[in-house]
Parts: C-alpha cells; structure tokens; sequence
C-alpha cells in the first residue's frame, strides 16, 4: 500500500482524539458543534466560511467534510468557488501587505 | 450518463441477488459496519414490524421516457413490465376494501401505461382519502396526448407528487437527462395554470428532491425555502410541499456509486447518520407496496431487489389486510438510506 501523510479514511476517526484525551476532546466536539448551529449566522453562511478556512489551512480533510456538507445544504459550486476566491484572496492579500514592510526596509536602508 | 436501463445493458447490476450479495459483503461480513439487523438490535429497538396500514403503494409499470442515474427502479423505455388491466381489476377490488387512507401510484411514468387512465377514474370512484400519483413532469410535456394530464389529475382530485432535484439546470439535467430541467418548468407551469400548487388551492402539488449524488439530504423545511425562492423568483412556479428523499444504494443509484468510488464512503454516511427515532416510522411500518404483476412487499425498494413480503399472503390475488399485518419486514443494508439523518419515505423525512 502507498505510504501518505493523509489517510482519507481517517476522516472517520476523527472523534477517536477523544479516547486519548477524554475531557478535551469531548469539549472541542461540544464546542464545534455549538460552532456550526443556526446562530446570527446560518448554518449554510458557516458552511461556506468552513469551507474557505478549510482551503486557507489546506486541510484535505476539512475540504472533503466542507464540499460534502455543500452539496448537503444545496450549496451551488459557483458558491463554492467564490468562498475559496474569499480565503483565497485574504490569504495573497496578508502576504502582499507585507510588501509594505518590505518597502518600509527597503526606505529605510536606501541613502 | 448511460441511455439504457441496468436490464438493457445486461449489466450485473440488474440481478437483484448481485446487488443483494454487494450489500452484504465487504465492509459489512467483516464487521467493519454493522448489518442493519445488527444495528437495530444494538440500539435496543426492536425488529421492525408492521404498523397500522396507511399508504397502498401501486407500482403500474417500470415504462419511463426517462432515464434518470439514480433511479431505483432501473426504469426506462427500454423496459416492458407493465401491469395489465387484469391485476389493475385485482387492485382495485383491495382498493374498495383496504383502511389505507393513501392510494400511491408509481412507476416507472405511470402515465405510460395504457390503462393508466381507465385506473384512475375507477380508483378515484372508490374516494379513498389522499390520491397520489407520482409523475415525473416531463411525461406532460413529452407527447401531445399527454398535455392534458394536468386537466385530468384535477378532474379526479389526484395528489400529484413530482420529482425536482434543483432548482438549477445543471444539477438536473446531470441526474435525469438533457432537457430535463425545462421540461419539468413548462410542467410545472402547465400545472400551476390549472390551480396544482397554487398558495391556498386544494390541488396537491409537492415535490421530490433527491440528492445529485454521494450525498445525503439535509434539512428538509430549510430546502424547501430555499427551492420555493428559487422556482417562485425565477420562474413564478409555486408548490406546496417538499419531501427530500435519500438515495438508496441500490439498481442505478448502486452502479453509480461503485462505478464513482464512492460506495464505501457513502455506507459509512448511512451508518453513521442513523437515527433510532427515524427507525420507528420508516414506511414499510405502514406501507404495502405492489409490483405491476402483482406481488406484495414492504416498500418499492424491497420491491426493487425482489424481497417478497415474509407472508403467507405473497400475492394482489391472495390479499389479506389482518394476515399482511401480522409480519415481519424484511431488511437488510439498503435499509439504512431510510434511516440516516431525519429519516426517508415517499412522503419525506420521517423523524
């Protein structure tokens, strides 16, 4: 069998954690799925700010529970797109701000 | 998307014993899922019997002008099986005297069949309560003689129940064919023009939504809303109801997940969305189901894998309410689909 980091199937144990570290585990699934009801929010806006986090982190797990809980909801792929543009874009936009402390240096260096 | 019916192709599929054997083997002979069996006992709830009968569902004929990729029944043009106007005769006669107070026709396009219409008109004498047949909207748009169903549904009272699976073309076109999505809008219209759907009309119309996949359903009152914005802001057409419908992994629906990878992932969705209190009201607790020649069984998915009700009552000829009641239904891991999340039926979630 190919040897990977990633393990689909893995996915599926993921409430194992709990077994090694039964009262923080069992707060961290408490508090996810608080996270994820129908609050000022609705379930299906969280879904895709899930699903945008999930590209930012590149978690492969989390993009295969996010697009499959997507397709749940009714959740479009045009809607699925433009949530990964969001992360996407904030994600090129925390490195480019940081073109400005370069240019601080930069200035700062230069007779 | 393939053109011809599992039994056309001569594909594997098509014999109920290799879906049967898939659903038994694997993941669930080697323990790594339970059976169904298994799981019911494990939650403490008891083996599933009958509850007190409420929906007689007939199916007329496996005949369909479509060839959708999930599809259940593996229906089609290519298939022959329609019920003569003999075991229609024989229906009906159960009909005048079954206390179930729904009368379900399926298909297949129960449009197709004949004697569809001879049917209705002799079934809606008997006025029993609630009505249904089940049309897949691009049956009133395939041929002139057909155009006129909406007319002829009001006229004998039928609930119409209608299978919708977005609100956008692609996605439905993808599962029931090109061109689907707008025939199924003229459709809808042609039965909205006569009073189907409308706010406060007493013309039933409800519609179907299965999942475009290896996915589950979610919840059904937030999908109704959303496909009720969607159909009445772009295209004016109302209805009354959704009822969101698991796919269960068997004939078409079966091919496609093996053939996608996704069989697995997808029995370990089932399982794990299980819900004891689904379980309670699953419809084969208030179900008998009627194949178009004439055998009896839980639901239209026993039906599909040819799982004959466990009586000694087997047959539409033989019918009896108080001996059909008085068994135990048969199960096995395609029963899971019913179960998972908050429960499916033909009339919806069940939980």
């Amino acid at each position: 069998m190919e040897k990977t980091y990633y393990n689909p199937s893995d996915l599926k144990k993921f409430t194992k954690i709990t077994e090694w570290s039964e009262e923080l585990g069992n707060k961290f699934f408490d508090y996810y799925g608080k996270v994820f009801e129908e609050g000022a929010l609705t379930a299906r806006e969280k879904s895709l700010i899930a699903l945008a986090v999930a590209h930012v982190v590149k978690c492969p797990y989390c993009i295969d529970a996010y697009t499959k809980d997507g397709l749940q909801r009714g959740i479009t792929k045009e809607e699925m797109m433009e949530a990964v543009h969001a992360g996407a874009a904030i994600e090129s936009g925390a490195t480019l701000v940081h073109g400005v402390q370069m240019m601080n240096k930069y200035e700062k260096l230069s007779m | 998307m393939s053109t011809q019916s599992l039994h056309k192709r001569a594909n594997e599929l098509a014999k109920t014993e290799k879906q049967l054997e898939i659903l038994s083997n694997g993941i669930f002979a080697n323990g790594e899922l339970p059976t169904f069996k298994q799981k019911v006992k494990k939650t403490g709830l008891p083996a599933l019997r009958p509850k007190q009968l409420e929906v007689l569902q007939i199916n007329v004929g496996y005949m369909c002008n479509q060839v959708c990729s999930h599809c259940h029944v593996d229906a089609g043009p290519d298939r022959k099986e329609i019920m003569t106007k003999e075991t229609m005769q024989q229906c009906l006669d159960v009909i005048k005297t079954t206390k179930a107070h729904t009368l379900d026709l399926t298909g297949g396009a129960p449009e197709m069949n004949p004697n569809f219409r001879w049917f209705v008109e002799e079934a809606s004498k008997v006025g029993i309560k609630d009505f249904i047949v089940r049309s897949n909207l691009t049956i009133i748009e395939a041929n002139k003689k057909y155009h006129d169903l909406p007319e002829f549904f009001k006229k004998h009272n039928v609930h119409v129940v209608s299978s919708m699976p977005h609100w956008t073309k692609g996605k439905t076109d993808k599962q029931r064919g090109e061109g689907v999505f707008n025939k199924s809008i003229e459709a809808l219209k042609r039965l909205n023009s006569v009073g189907y759907g409308m706010p406060d009309s007493d013309l039933k119309l409800d519609l179907v939504y299965n999942p475009a996949g290896a996915f589950l359903p979610t919840d059904q009152a937030s999908m109704e809303k959303d496909f009720k914005k969607a159909l009445v802001d772009e295209f004016g057409i109302h209805f009354h109801n959704l009822f969101a419908i698991t796919n269960l992994p068997i004939s078409r629906f079966l091919e496609y997940l093996i053939a996608s990878d996704n069989y697995e992932d997808y029995m370990y969705s089932l399982v794990e969305a299980f819900n004891p209190s689904a379980v309670a009201n699953v419809m084969c607790t208030n179900t008998i189901s009627v194949s178009w020649d004439g055998w009896l069984y839980d639901c239209d998915f026993n039906q599909m894998l040819d799982l004959k009700v466990n009586s000694k009552v087997q047959h539409i000829s033989k019918y009896n309410e108080a001996l059909l009641n008085n068994r135990d239904i048969v199960i096995s891991q395609h029963c899971y689909g019913c179960t998972a999340g908050a429960g499916s039926s033909c009339q919806g979630t069940v939980a």
